[in-house]
Parts: structure tokens; sequence; C-alpha cells
């Protein structure tokens, strides 16, 4: 009955520590790997931080769409009505990109305030604004009901 | 008409779900045979009654009946055959009515295959099964009907999603559903043990077939979507750490262990309560999957619905599913008996380091996919948790399972001889250090990280290999009589070698993809050439063609090496006028190591197009190891003592007195 004891403690204290390390570790990946949604606004404000990986969203503003000749960058500028940001970004714009509609963007933000994207994310159908610009445009009093349905179809990769 | 026959069915199928949660659970208890039996009956009644809403469903998808809501939303008659069917599930409605058929099809399994069951215990499951069926019916009728009518049929229907008109998207839901539900008789299995305070080595292997079936059909559910993702998203990866594909890695992962761990309940009578807590924890884990994915809490593509009314019904199933569960289980489990004692060291230690930190693996997932909702619901911001987070938690708990996945079917039950063991592996240990070397000095110092993993792949790849051989003999006697202990190898130790083998394969594949992958960027026009790891992908031509459904871009890249010619690829994008939207088709070479990878995007003749080229080492690998996991978990499932029909000693002793006085008379 000892050794029975025994082995039910030493499993719980092998629990116990796995647990433990394992939180230690999330919570270090937590610090460095979260990334933070910012809308234009706060960037704007001076409310983003710069060099880190964050995500900002907003309307792709009309005629800002610009594609660098020759090359496969390109920039346009996204804002939540009262701030805007210029992205610039080097790849395949996602499939639902538009002109007009929300999209958001991961990357980090530059000393000039231009924001360099890695990954852009477009609203994955008509119907559907991401949540997170739906909030931020809420936010500024840009959102005008009836601009979205509100769906949760989810991002395009 | 046919579609509400549909409809009817789905509420005879409630009713009959009713009686089958109650009725037998109390005849159970009271140990009235009639009352027991009658789970049997209402068990295939109802798989019949689903099956024909189903298939009225299908119908309606198959026949454009644009009179029926779900298939104006979801269909358009200009679609080819097969995405007219999967249009069925390729929706909320229809996805939870594949869910439910599933879910009575393993009831009516365990009903018709169960026949060697003790009857208490086969009532006590088939009632859990039905009271989850019963939620789930009551969550279709009263919150998501897919035989709605509209009064007035438009000419024509909206379309499907063009991002799931492709076949590996159209088979990846049945899959999945196969193993989250297949989960669920593990889960039931599970509780009915608990009502009755007992768990033995039969209840282990009664349970472990089940879980296998489940952890298949997971695997391969899972696979599928990653293929998709992979060739249909454009992005040259096949694994986003997207909170739907944790979704459905949390209860595989859970599966993964419970597995395992019935394996000891099996062969020592240990771990008992810690078995059925996982069944409950791998169930809970589907469940929790089904409630992210239908109830639109995540943003994601996988996320249909809309509605919170639907998210507060299925997070009510959720807290009574798991709630009542667990509370069930913390009252009943201190009761079971304590099984056998082992040392650290020893088949059972190593099964259970496996258990260990596979669930906290599941844990560190499953918390980087709260998190953000977490942090949304108490409005403190809003984050997203990206795969760097997954990728500094979940590998380093991986690695200890991937090193004791080697060597501990190597260790004897109850007190193990890890050098022994060690010893075996010599070839295994140098080849896995020679592997690791290779690797650094292809990718410098730098490249540590993924050399381990190299390093890992080859131990297990020549590990499992040389675990069978040891077990056979091999080299140390004769030729024949290794051959003889071949032959006489149970299934289930093919079926575990072959697993092995395919988590070796798996890992080799994941490494080379993400660690080794050549990636390039750049505008192209025609006939401009882009050299991507000693390949060079040429822009032969940019073509309009017609689909059935959509106009397509499509781009013809030639690829040669060395000067010689390798493959053409075609790369598409697609454009689907009824859904209005717009898709990614990438144009992929496979070889047995590698893919060439070629995805275009926007653009003209006169500025060029920007495309992405991939030269992707090892990623067919990842098919290849996800196949040969499944496969070993099908050769095990063929094991005769593992066949629910094989007769043994110990189920001829569950055999009820009333049947023995049968026969004797």
């Amino acid at each position: 009955m000892r050794s029975r004891k025994r082995q039910r403690l030493g499993l719980v204290s092998l629990a116990v520590i796995l647990l433990g390390g394992a939180a230690a570790l999330a919570l270090t990946a937590f610090e460095d790997n979260i990334v933070f949604f910012r809308s234009p606004s706060d960037i704007a404000a001076g409310k983003a931080e710069q060099g880190r990986l964050i995500r900002v969203g907003g309307l792709v503003e009309v005629g800002s769409l610009k594609r660098i000749p020759g090359s496969s960058e390109v920039m346009f500028s996204l804002t939540d009505g009262s701030a805007s940001v210029m992205v610039s970004f080097n790849g395949i714009l996602p499939d639902l990109f538009r002109e007009e509609q929300g999209v958001v963007a991961q990357g980090r933000l530059q000393k000039d305030g231009s924001f360099d994207a890695v990954e852009v994310l477009a609203k994955h159908d008509e119907t559907y604004m991401p949540p997170e610009v739906a909030e931020a445009l809420k936010k500024s009093g840009y959102w005008k009901d009836g601009s979205s349905a509100g769906g949760d179809k989810g991002y395009a990769k | 008409m046919i579609a509400e026959i549909g409809h009817f069915a789905l509420i005879a199928a409630f009713v009959l779900a009713a009686i089958q949660m109650s009725l037998p659970l109390y005849g159970a208890q009271k140990g009235d045979l009639g009352f027991m039996e009658l789970a049997k009956t209402t068990a295939l009644a109802q798989f019949a009654l689903v099956l024909l809403s189903f298939s009225a469903l299908v119908n309606a998808f198959v026949t454009s009946d644009f009179s029926v809501l779900n298939v104006v939303l979801n269909s358009h008659s200009d679609k080819p055959l097969l995405y007219k069917i999967s249009g069925a599930w390729g929706n909320h409605e229809g996805s939870l009515l594949l869910w439910v058929l599933i879910l009575t099809l393993f009831g009516a399994m365990v009903a018709s295959f169960g026949r060697n069951l003790p009857p208490q215990l086969r009532a006590r499951t088939l009632a859990v099964q039905g009271m989850i069926a019963f939620g789930f019916i009551a969550f279709m009728l009263f919150t998501s009907n897919p035989f709605e009518r509209v009064l007035v049929p438009p000419a024509n229907g909206q379309g499907l999603n063009p991002l799931l008109q492709d076949p590996g998207l159209a088979f990846h839901p049945p899959f999945l559903y196969f193993g989250y539900v297949g989960l669920s008789i593990s889960f039931s299995f599970a509780v009915a043990a608990l009502i009755e305070g007992k768990v033995d080595a039969a209840w282990a292997r009664w349970v472990r077939p089940w879980t296998l079936a489940a952890w298949c059909g997971l695997s391969v559910g899972i696979g599928l979507g990653s293929w998709w993702a992979y060739y249909e998203l454009g992005w040259g990866g096949f694994w986003f750490w997207d909170p739907v594909e944790n979704a459905s890695f949390i209860p595989w992962l859970f599966a993964t262990a419970l597995l395992h761990s019935a394996i000891v309940v099996e062969k020592r009578d240990a771990l008992k309560s810690w078995t059925i807590l996982l069944a409950i924890l791998a169930f809970s884990m589907s469940l929790l999957g089904t409630f992210l994915v239908r109830s639109g809490v995540l943003t994601s593509v996988h996320a249909f619905a809309t509605d919170p009314e639907r998210g507060v019904f299925i997070l009510l199933l959720l807290v009574l599913a798991i709630g009542g569960s667990l509370t069930l289980y913390a009252i009943r489990a201190p009761s079971l008996q304590p099984g056998g004692l082992f040392r650290p060291i020893s088949r059972e230690g190593g099964l259970l380091l496996n258990n260990l930190f596979l669930s906290v693996a599941a844990l560190t997932v499953l918390l980087g996919t709260l998190y953000p909702l977490f942090l949304d619901v108490l409005n403190a911001g809003k984050i997203s948790v990206g795969p760097p987070y997954f990728n500094a938690t979940f590998g380093p708990l991986m690695i200890p399972v991937l090193a004791a996945m080697v060597i501990g079917p190597l260790l004897s039950w109850k007190r193990g001889d890890i050098f022994a063991a060690l010893s075996t592996l010599w070839v295994a240990g140098l080849s896995a250090l020679g592997a690791l070397a290779i690797s650094l000095i292809y990718s410098g110092v730098d490249g540590i990280l993924p050399a381990i993993g190299v390093g890992a792949a080859a131990w297990i790849i020549i590990g499992s290999v040389m675990e069978l051989a040891d077990r056979v003999k091999l080299f140390r006697t004769s030729v024949g009589d290794s051959w003889r202990r071949l032959r006489h190898t149970p299934r289930s130790v093919y079926g575990m070698t072959i697993a092995h083998f395919g988590v070796g394969v798996l890992l080799a594949g994941i490494i080379g993809t993400t660690a080794f992958k050549t990636e390039s960027i750049q505008n192209m026009n025609i006939g401009d050439s882009v050299n991507v790891s000693n390949y060079n992908f040429t822009l032969n031509q940019v073509q309009s063609i017609q689909g059935p459904n959509y106009i397509a871009e499509r781009a013809v890249f030639v690829i040669q090496h060395d000067g010689k010619l390798v493959a053409t690829v075609n790369a598409e994008r697609r454009r689907y006028p009824v859904e209005q939207d717009t898709t990614t088709e990438a144009g992929i070479h496979t070889s047995w190591n590698a893919d060439l990878y070629a995805v275009i995007g926007e653009g003209n003749r006169s500025a060029g197009w920007t495309t992405r080229l991939y030269k992707n080492p090892l990623t067919p690998w990842i098919w290849f190891g996800t196949i040969i996991m499944a496969l070993g978990g099908l050769v095990s499932l063929t094991d005769r003592r593992l066949r629910i029909g094989a007769p043994s000693v110990r189920r001829q002793r569950n055999i009820p007195p009333a049947v023995v006085a049968a026969s004797v008379k």
C-alpha cells in the first residue's frame, strides 16, 4: 500500500512539474509572440509599438493602391475614417483584397510612421468585415449601418 | 415533399433518442433485460432515420431544389455534381446533420457489433450516446433546420463558397467528423463505466478499437484539411495554427494519449481513472471544437454560423456534457479499484510519459487558442496568437515524446532496463546523430533546431524498424526462426511499428517544409525566368480559360533543372461569377522528396504578374506520413484481439445468465 502511495505521489509531482514547466514556457512565448491589434487612429496617437509585430486594420482607401512597376511591391493606405496609415507589402494580395473594403495587415510599424506588412488578410466574402476592423470603425465613428451584414466567414489567407 | 420527409425523419429520430437515453438506463439499473435491449433497437432505427433525413438533404442539393433555403444559400445549378453533393455538408445546418449521422452510425455499430458486450454496459453506453444525439438533434430542430423552405423559390441559388469547391475539402468534413464523433463512443463507454463503477481490462479492450477508428478518421481528416490549405490558399504552408485547425488538433492529441493509456489498462490494469479522464477530455475537446467552429466565435474560414442563439445553445450542450461527465468522474473515480504497480522505467512509465506530455501539449495549444477569446470577452483588447507561440511551446514538449516513443516499446512491463533498450537502438542513435550532423553542415549553426528535428525523425524512422527487428531476433537467430516470429507477431504490433514509422516520416516532412524551403516573390512578365534553389521557373504564357462555373487566368510555368526540363505546372486565379469570389490554385510539381510550387497573383500583360515560387523540400512526406500513420491504425484495428466480434474467455464469462440458461436447455 505504501508503494502505491509513493507511486501516486511520484505521478502527481511529475504532472505538477510538467504543468509548471509548460506554464512557464507558455508565458514566455506569450510575452514574445502575442500580436496586438491597433487601429490607424491608435497609430496616429502613438499608441502602437514600433518594431514589434502588430496588426492594423481598416478600409483600403480608394485610389491608394499602387504597384511599384517591375516589382512585386505594393503600397496602399488603410483608414478608419479619422486617421490612415500607409502600408507597404511585398507579395500577392489576398484574393478578396479590394478598395474600400476591410483588411487586416500584420507587420511592423516603421520609424517614419509607415507600416511594413509581412501578411495581409482580407475579409472573406462580400458581406463580411473583419470584426477588429468593424470595431475600430465603430470607435472612430466611421461605421455605417448596413455597410456590413456582420457575418463570420473569417479571413482568407 | 422529400424535404419534409427528411424533416419528419429527424423529428422521429429525436423522439427515439429521448427513449434511448432514458429507458435503457433505467433497465440497466433495475436489471430489466427488455428495457436494456431497447437501446439496441432504438440505436439502429435512429441511424436509419437520420440516414433517410441526410439522403433527403443530399437529394435536395443534387436536384437543385431551390425551394429549400439551405440549397438556395449554398448551391447553384451550374455547380459540378461532386460539389452539389459536398455542398450538402459545406454549410452550418448540413454539416450538423452529417455530425448527427455519424453519431448515430457509431451508435448503430455498437448496437450491432457489440453482441459480446455485457448488456448493462451496452445499454448504458448507448443511453449516453442517446443523450448526445438528443442534444444535437434538438439543436438542429430548434435553431438550425436544414429543411427550411422558402415561400417563393428563386430561379437559382447563391452558390457554394468557391474555397470549398475542391476535392480535398469535399471529403475533409466526413473524415474529420468520423474522428470527432467517433470519440463520442469512448466517452459513452467511459461514462457508462463510471455509472457501473467498474473498469477492467475487458473494458479497455472494448474501448480501444473505437478510439483507434476515430483516431484514424481524425488523422486523415486533419491531413486532408492541411493538404487543402497547402494547395488552395497559395501560401506554401500546410499548417497555420489557425483556431479551426487547433480545434481538430487538440482532440487528436487527447485521442492519441487515450490510445496509449488504454493499452496500460488492458495489459496491466493500471492508469484506469486516468484513462477514463482522457476519454472524457478527448470528446469534450471535440465538442469544444464543434462549439468554436459552429458558433462563429472564431474568425476563420470554417466559421459559418453567425447567430448568437446557436452559440448559446451549443455552449449549453458543452457545459452539460463536460460538466456532467466531469462531475460524475469526480464522484465515482475515487471508488475505482487501484491497478498494478510499476517502476518509472518500464513500459507503463513510457506510456505514461507519452500521455502526460501529449496532454500538456494539448493544453498549451488550447490556451493559445482560447486566450484571444478570453481577452476579447473581457474587453481587454484584441490580440492574436500566431505560429511563433505554438512553435515555442508545442515543439519543446514534443521532443521527450519523440525520444521516448522509440525506447518505450523496448522496455518490459513493470520494470524495464533502459540501458538494454538503448544498446539495442545503437544504430538508430548513430543515424540520428549522423542526420543531425549532416543537417548542421547543410544549414549552419543557426539551424540547430531543425537539425534536432531531422535527427529525431531519423531516430524514429530507424528506431521503429529496429524495434520490430529486435522483436523477431533478426540476425540473432536463423532466418527461418525470424520469419516464423515475424508471422506470429500480432497485427497490433505491426500497427504500432507502422504508425510510429509514419510519425518519423511526418516529422521529416514538417521540418523540411518549414525550415528548408526556398521562397521567391517577384514581378514576372511572359518569358521571364527566376531561379529558385537551382530550379529555373520560366513564365511561359498566361491564358484565359473557362471552367464549369468559373473563368480563370492560367499561368504556365516551365521548370528546368541543370538545363533539363523538369515539369510544366499551371497556376490559376479563378473567378467565380455567381459567388463574386476569386480563388488561387497553386501549380505544384510533386516528386517523392520535394514540391515545386508556383502561385500567380494579380497582374496583366503590360505590368507583369506578381508570382510566388517555392521549392518545398520533403513536403510530400507530410502526406505520406499521415497516410502511413492512419494505415498503422487500420492494421492494428484488424488485430484478432481487438476485433469486436472475436470470442474470448473473458467475454464468455460476461454472457448474461439468461442466455446461458437458454443454451443449456
